[in-house]
């Protein structure tokens, strides 16, 4: 149990540190845009110089990059994220309004991929045979389907071929919304559902072939009792890794399908705001998924010695 | 006719057969050959020894007590354990073979148990499945911890297999295997995967527990010498085939094939045998074996008649041997 | 090229005779594409960026437009043609410069062992933790619109998809016994390392920089669809496909579906050649 608080106490620590890290790259990188952020976005509006000179005051342009990185995130903490140059609203404003499509999509999108993906996994490892060799070819195709290739395909043939989903538009009320937000779902499913087929297949294949499987197999356990307790159970860990970089990877599959498809979430605010060059958003959102990613990989780390008891010893080794 | 019924219950019963009865057994996986006429009885509180060089076919043979065959293989001949046929049984006459009647202590405690469960599920699986309630197996279990001579059995439940040293493990799956209370306990290569400190403690610790509870025992071992120390009666294996069968000690005094003679001059031993000889060539699978016997090509007594055909087992001294030409080299 | 040029050597020819026929095919659809876009000045029936309002999206099969026309009348199969050359450049690009990079970061690791191999081996676990997209596109947010920097923040970001793979390989075959050999009987670390340890991963990498191609090729052509990626009058198979996206929504979806099969078919070319290459190494090691 020692360990396992060791192990936690280091996790989160690191955790910290790579989020001071990549949000110092993060600023630092946008500090360095050649030219002037606020006259790039605010140079056609013909302000005067005060109001230039008030602008960069806020955005802390007046200062060195280490202080202005400091006072930036001093006020990140505070979840102040500063005031976008473009739509003059607070950052923390537009994205939290955003929030909710963006977060049902991930939502929905990961429990599409995690059950068919799993599901076809479990199919072919313990089937074999044709169903094997069927999920085996889909899931190639699927790993392959770029999400923006399987927007237009569905938006072809499905919004505008058969006409049975809207083609744009995040809908009003949950069951609409579920209803517009399918085809981006499944667009951003596609390939985290190849990739979870084939690794979840490679996992629970490697499983099937342990000693203490067939040792099992000699007890007398059998059936669905013998996958669960003694080949999911151990396929977990390494699923669970895979789980992770997935639902991050999720994360940034939403700017380009709230593009395809016309939603409003936190991913298009990203492609908009680059585009603009409103750089307080794009620095806002980059944190937002720095976060996320440190977060997920984070709570993956501290889940790992749960799954498999043999990790909390590797680390304290 | 009462009679006749009575005798055919006892058989199902399985109170009057033997633990294991291997009858005649060929295995073969499609053109290759992996077994053939291997003949095993272990009785109820023997302990019987299958000794043979890897690839002989003696892990093959134990396993098949389980039905526990490679996959796509194909099997010949009979094989029961306390009196119910495995090979032909469906799925769930196999699974009360497996259940209650045959349980397996394999090689390396560290691959055989599952790594991600508790020791106490391990030990708790098989009761649970037998509609033990909980609470009662596990207490069965702590009791089967203290009877294989592990400190803290209630604690131990509760941890993972990579808390306990090798031999701690393999007792850990020694009392899996005895859960079952089975007639039959198969154990293969048991303390090879072990320090040799704790391969005594191990095997004797088997045979305490097998004597005690009147169980058959068929230990699956490459060393003739330990073989001989611990069994009643002793089979040894070459190329898929039983060569030679023996009361323990006879085999030892008086080896009659040439290959288990072969075998015991090639083990250093604490029986002070003068010199140590290595057997010539390399041991064979059933499959690249060479007519006749198989094991001619390495023997040092082969003569012409050898390649004719597999010899027949015949009686000499103590043993039944397949060989031509059975004892002392001198001859 | 050289990929055709190697083909035809005969001693590849006698192996292909072994390969699945996905694989075949896979690098046969391959050569096609490199050739075309290779060729394209001299094959494409048409100027890529000729446009004709009167023509406009016209279906795959007219007459003189094999795959039909855009929304501004420019015939497809030629703009698909030109639009291989960036699109595969471009992650070349990437691949070549992460393989020099991911080797570099990944021998030093494990030659010069404690602490900077803590430092490198963490960082290229941070960087492997975050989607290449994302760093594109933050690249891009610095410079504009461009492939210069998302290639440069691509490379990167599949720094340890080689990184980590030299890494480990050079710290396991280290440890083997003709490395020291090596080095007993006088040779420098530099020579060493080049005569035993890069041949020996040599396959290894390949099929991780296929991995890393077939990635760094969604990651451009998803950026240029986002509009960040290449500058018009530039093209490449994304950005053909972000001008389709109104034709789409219109009903004449073949000018985006045509360069989004392209890529699709590229992908998992590329991905079954990959695997192909890293299944046989695992077998040939295995054994």
């Amino acid at each position: 149990m020692r360990s396992f608080a060791v192990h936690c106490g280091r996790r989160v620590l690191g955790a910290a540190a790579t989020v001071l890290v990549a949000s110092a790259a993060v600023y630092g990188s946008l500090r360095l845009m050649p030219g002037d952020p606020v006259l790039a976005v605010s140079g056609a509006s013909r302000l005067s110089p005060d109001q230039i000179e008030a602008l960069r005051q806020r955005y802390g342009l007046d200062q060195g990059v280490v202080t202005g990185y400091l006072d930036w995130l001093g006020h990140a903490l505070r979840l102040d994220l500063g005031t976008s140059l473009s739509f003059q609203t607070e950052v923390g404003t537009l994205v939290s309004a955003r929030l909710g499509v963006s977060g049902l999509l991930i939502a929905y999108a990961a429990i599409l991929a995690l059950v068919l993906g799993l599901g076809t996994a479990l199919v072919s490892a313990v089937r074999g045979g044709l169903a094997d060799r069927i999920a085996t070819a889909a899931a190639a195709v699927a790993t392959a389907t770029p999400s923006f290739v399987a927007a237009i395909i569905l938006l072809a043939v499905f919004a505008v071929g058969l006409g049975w989903f809207p083609a744009t538009g995040a809908g009003s009320g949950f069951a609409d919304r579920l209803w517009h937000l399918t085809l981006p779902a499944v667009a951003m499913a596609i390939a985290v559902f190849g990739v979870l087929a084939r690794v979840g297949h490679a996992a629970l294949r490697a499983e099937l072939d342990r000693e203490h499987v067939e040792a099992a197999r000699g007890r007398g356990v059998g059936g669905a009792a013998l996958i669960a307790r003694h080949v999911v159970r151990n396929a977990l860990a390494p699923l669970v890794t895979v789980i992770g970089v997935m639902v991050a990877s999720l994360f940034v599959g939403t700017a380009v399908v709230e593009t395809a498809f016309g939603l409003d979430g936190v991913g298009s605010l990203l492609i908009t705001a680059v585009s603009r060059r409103d750089f307080p958003v794009v620095q806002g959102i980059a944190l937002i998924a720095v976060l996320l990613f440190v977060v997920v990989n984070t709570v993956v780390d501290l889940v790992l010695p749960l799954l498999d008891p043999r990790t909390a010893r590797g680390v304290k080794a | 006719m009462k009679v006749l019924e009575k005798r055919a219950k006892d058989t199902t019963d399985g109170t009057a057969a033997d633990a294991l009865d291997i009858r005649g057994l060929g295995l073969s996986l499609g053109p290759v050959p992996l077994l053939a006429d291997v003949t095993v009885r272990v009785a109820r509180g023997e302990t019987v020894g299958l000794v043979g060089e890897s690839g002989s076919g003696k892990s093959l043979t134990a396993r098949s007590a389980l039905g526990m065959l490679p996959r796509g293989a194909r099997a010949t001949g009979r094989v029961t354990v306390a009196g119910r046929d495995v090979l032909g049984a469906g799925r769930a006459a196999l699974r009360d073979v497996r259940r209650h009647r045959a349980a397996m202590v394999f090689q390396d405690p560290r691959s055989a148990i599952n790594p991600v469960r508790r020791v106490g599920d391990h030990l708790t699986e098989g009761l649970r499945a037998r509609g033990v309630p909980a609470k009662a197996a596990r207490s069965r279990a702590a009791d089967l911890l203290a009877q294989v001579g592990i400190r803290d059995p209630r604690g131990a439940l509760r941890r993972y297999p990579h808390e306990f040293s090798g031999g701690m493990l393999q007792r850990v799956m020694i009392a899996g295997a005895l859960a079952a209370e089975p007639d039959l306990l198969l154990a293969d290569e048991p303390t090879t995967a072990l320090d040799v400190t704790t391969q005594a403690e191990v095997v004797g610790l088997l045979r305490r527990l097998q004597a005690e509870r009147g169980t058959g025992m068929l230990f699956v071992t490459h060393d003739l010498d330990l073989a001989a120390a611990i069994c009643d009666r002793i089979y040894v294996m070459y190329a898929g085939r039983i060569v030679e069968e023996a009361p323990g000690a006879a085999l030892f005094a008086e080896p009659a094939h040439p290959y288990t003679r072969a075998l015991l001059e090639a083990s250093p031993s604490l029986h002070g045998r003068a010199e140590i000889r290595a057997i010539k060539g390399a041991p064979r699978a059933l499959a690249e074996a060479p007519s006749g016997c198989a094991f001619r090509d390495r023997c040092p007594r082969a003569v012409e008649e050898c390649a004719a055909g597999v010899p027949e087992t015949r009686s000499h001294g103590l043993s039944a041997v397949a060989c031509l030409r059975p004892g002392k080299e001198a001859a | 090229m050289t990929l055709a040029v190697a083909k035809l050597r005969p001693g590849r020819l006698r192996l292909r005779r072994r390969h699945p026929a996905a694989v075949v095919a896979s690098a046969g659809f391959l050569v096609v594409v490199a050739l075309a876009g290779l060729l394209a000045p001299l094959l494409a029936p048409h100027d890529p960026d000729t446009t004709s309002l009167l023509n406009s999206l016209a279906p795959p099969g007219t007459e003189g437009h094999l795959l039909g026309t855009d929304s501004t009348g420019r015939d497809v199969l030629s703009r698909v043609m030109y639009g291989a050359r960036l699109s595969l450049l471009a992650p070349l690009g990437v691949v070549a410069l992460s393989l020099v990079l991911g080797t570099a970061l990944g021998l030093l690791a494990a030659r010069a062992g404690g602490w900077a191999d803590a430092v490198i081996s963490r960082g290229m676990d941070v960087v492997f933790a975050f989607p290449g997209l994302l760093l594109a596109i933050l690249a891009s947010a610095v410079t504009g619109p461009g492939l210069t920097a998302p290639v440069c923040a691509l490379a990167v970001a599949y720094t340890p998809f080689i990184g980590r793979i030299v890494r480990s390989a050079a710290v396991q075959e280290g440890a083997r016994p003709y490395l020291e050999a090596s080095r007993v009987l006088g040779y420098g670390e530099v020579s060493v390392t080049l005569r035993h340890l890069l041949p020996n991963i040599l396959p290894v990498l390949v099929a991780q920089s296929a991995l890393a191609f077939g990635y760094a090729l969604v990651d451009l052509a998803s950026l240029s669809y986002l509009g960040l990626g290449v500058r018009p009058p530039a093209a490449d198979w994304g950005s053909m496909i972000s001008q389709a996206q109104s034709a789409i929504l219109q009903g004449s979806p073949w000018s985006g579906l045509v360069p989004g099969v392209a890529v699709l078919l590229t992908v998992i070319a590329v991905n079954v050649l990959g695997g192909h290459l890293g299944g046989t190494i695992a077998r040939k090691q295995d054994t």
